[in-house]
């Protein structure tokens, strides 16, 4: 497995600026993720999380800086990172009109993956994640707990190295909540590296095992949650957070 | 390829979902292919069996208003129905509405002395200028114009054709009293009844003939029209389904998802237009069946298939990836479905009107003539006239198709250029 000896994710100088503002949105990041971290990837409204998401999925075009996903550079032209990459997008990001089966069908194929596996695989998610009875039901009649472990499924299908996570357990119930933590849990303890996003912070300190803390476009620290706490004399990460951030609103700009 | 199935699969999938999109698709184009050729079909009927319903008041008692009322008769497209209204000033809107009449005509009571008058001072003229003597008259006899009434729901075209007729009655009932003016002051005795038929009614006759490449003599129909022209509009109808179902990807984003995976987009651009493109297919497999086959029993014109059915395929093939490629272009813009439904919808009707799907193209003003030719329905309709009307084979509506190619990857770049802009692939 070449592909350990390298790091999740290197990010070296990355910017980033949408098309027709004045500002970048995120400004000369550096950042390497270890293979099997849990990382949190904290910040306010604003701060430039689901941009740096955006550009470590490929999902944004960057032309400053670059990005290694386990030594395959993110770039438009090359799209060989994706193999090793899962994305559960905050929106359920997925064809409602379709049954889970169906849905795990067609994305199975999408990521690569031939019919016999896709079956395989799809059995073994749907009873994991407690959607086997319903496997045949359209998705539009689901529960958002329901749609949110959909939305997890169809990400690991093809058994990603990395998964990235943009809030997902936003809006579901204490016991879904739960379920999902376990199973990305268990999908890290097999060896998966977690890259995750969430303003539920505890939920957040019971997972991850590394934190950055992103703001106006900027990583301001970067550690394990002891070191941090221990560096900048917070208790608990939304102490922390609070500290490093500021209390004042940061998405009054429109 | 597996990927491609696999995409083409969840295509057709959610387009089955989607009932009302094909209820739209299917449904709409076919009660309107059907009910247009019906309206169309017994406004011909109207014309050419059923006759138009007039009304005469004839308040002349000589022998020019009979021979003008036999004239009418003889014209053979009215259904005359004579008044006895004996008020001066008639309440012909009445009359009419009572008799359900779409004209009414008054002849006046001096119609025979007036036309008699004239054709006398016609005569003694026509002597004059060959130097024979003629009655000295005075030449200020003038007939009254006739006044023709009519309902207001009739066209230009059509009140202009009962305005010929009825002005073909009335020249042959002076041509006929000129005739025997001349005839009694060149012979002292009327005009022979033989002659005067020989004269008047013997005229030359005009064959009508319906002009086509693959020299058939099919006479045109109202479904020959119809049937290919409200098949392209269904066609480009699929906008409504295909455009919301771009907007929805773009909307819940699996357009973002599809970019995290190892798979092209195009791949997705493809499987959709593979399956709508069968859809439009099927579509005009559908109408055409029910032109060819429902249209009789419902005593409609069968539609009669072009010879050349490999150009009728290509026709199909390249107006159903056209509408195909607007659709998806449409929905890449469009932010919403309701904008998509909207934009789509209107832009339809809109490129069909300029496109002369519901009005000819010919009868269009000078001014349309460039914005007639941006239209692809416009280019659809040419080919497809090329084929049921004219008889012609795939090289005849070669020029009708490269317009139509050069559209369709016209969207297709716009398209592309569109997902770039929005970072969609």
């Amino acid at each position: 497995m070449a592909f350990m000896n390298f790091p999740a994710v290197r990010i070296e100088n990355l910017s980033f600026m949408y098309p027709g503002q004045a500002h970048h949105s995120i400004t000369g990041i550096n950042l390497t993720i270890a293979a099997g971290d849990r990382f949190g990837l904290f910040g306010p409204n604003g701060a430039g999380k689901t941009t740096l998401m955006g550009c470590m999925t490929g999902i944004l075009d960057f032309t400053d800086g670059s990005i290694e996903i386990f030594g395959e550079k993110v770039s438009r032209k090359n799209r060989s990172f994706c193999s090793v990459l899962g994305y559960v997008p905050q929106e359920y990001s997925f064809y409602q009109e379709l049954d889970p089966l169906e849905n795990l069908e067609y994305f199975g194929a999408m990521s690569g993956l031939k019919m016999p596996a896709i079956k395989k695989k799809s059995e073994e998610l749907l009873k994991v994640l407690g959607l086997w009875d319903v496997r045949t039901k359209q998705v539009e009649k689901f529960s958002g707990g329901m749609k949110r472990r959909v939305n997890i499924a169809i990400s690991v299908m093809h058994e990603p190295k990395i998964l990235f996570l943009d809030e997902p357990t936003v809006g579901v119930d204490v016991q879904t909540r739960f379920a999902i933590m376990d199973y990305l849990m268990e999908l890290n303890r097999r060896g998966t590296t977690l890259v995750y996003t969430s303003h539920q912070l505890a939920e957040a300190q019971n997972l991850c095992n590394n934190f950055a803390l992103i703001d106006q476009g900027n990583i301001i620290a970067h550690d394990t949650l002891e070191h941090l706490l221990a560096a900048h004399e917070a208790e608990g990460l939304e102490g922390l957070f609070i500290k490093l951030t500021g209390k004042a609103y940061r998405d009054s700009d429109v | 390829m597996f990927k491609l199935l696999s995409s083409i699969k969840k295509d057709v999938r959610i387009l089955l979902r989607d009932k009302v999109g094909l209820l739209l698709m299917f449904l709409m184009p076919i009660l309107l292919a059907v009910v247009i050729t019906a309206i169309q079909n017994s406004t011909f009927e109207l014309v050419n069996d059923n006759k138009i319903p007039l009304i005469v008041l004839n308040r002349d008692t000589g022998e020019a208003g009979k021979q003008f009322l036999a004239s009418i008769n003889d014209a053979g497209i009215f259904k005359v129905m004579q008044s006895l209204e004996v008020d001066k000033k008639p309440d012909f809107a009445a009359m009419m509405k009572a008799n359900d009449a779409l004209v009414a005509i008054l002849i006046p009571e001096d119609f025979t002395i007036r036309i008699k008058g004239k054709a006398k001072v016609v005569a003694a003229k026509a002597l004059k200028s060959v130097g024979l003597e003629g009655d000295s008259l005075s030449m200020e006899v003038q007939v009254d114009p006739l006044t023709m009434m009519y309902h207001p729901v009739m066209q230009e075209s059509f009140r202009q054709s009962v305005h010929g007729a009825l002005k073909s009655a009335v020249s042959l009932v002076e041509s006929k009293q000129i005739l025997n003016s001349l005839y009694l002051k060149l012979n002292d005795e009327p005009m022979p009844v033989a002659l005067e038929n020989e004269i008047l009614h013997n005229t030359t006759a005009i064959n009508q003939v319906p002009v086509s490449r693959d020299g058939s003599r099919n006479v045109p129909n109202a479904t020959q029209h119809n049937i290919p022209a409200w098949t392209i509009f269904a066609m480009f109808f699929v906008v409504i389904s295909l455009g919301s179902s771009v907007v929805r990807e773009k909307l819940n984003g699996s357009f973002l998802r599809l970019k995290t995976l190892p798979s092209a987009y195009f791949i997705s651009l493809i499987s959709k237009q593979i399956t709508y493109l069968i859809v439009t297919l099927i579509q005009a497999l559908v109408i055409f069946a029910i032109g060819v086959w429902i249209f009789p029993l419902i005593h409609l014109p069968a539609l009669n298939l072009p010879n050349d059915l490999f150009a009728t395929f290509v026709v199909l093939l390249i107006c159903g990836w056209c509408a195909v490629s607007f659709a998806i272009c449409i929905g890449v813009f469009a932010k919403t479905q309701e904008q998509a439904n909207g934009i789509g919808a209107v832009s339809i009707v809109l490129l069909a009107a300029i496109g002369g799907l519901l009005v000819p193209s010919f009868a269009m003003p000078d001014s349309f003539s460039y914005i007639i030719r941006l239209s692809p329905l416009h280019w659809c309709l040419e080919a497809f006239y090329g084929l049921f009307l004219e008889g012609g084979n795939l090289k005849d509506i070669m020029m009708n198709l490269l317009p139509l190619l050069a559209i369709t990857i016209l969207f297709q770049l716009i398209t592309i250029w569109g997902l770039r802009k929005k970072n969609l692939i």
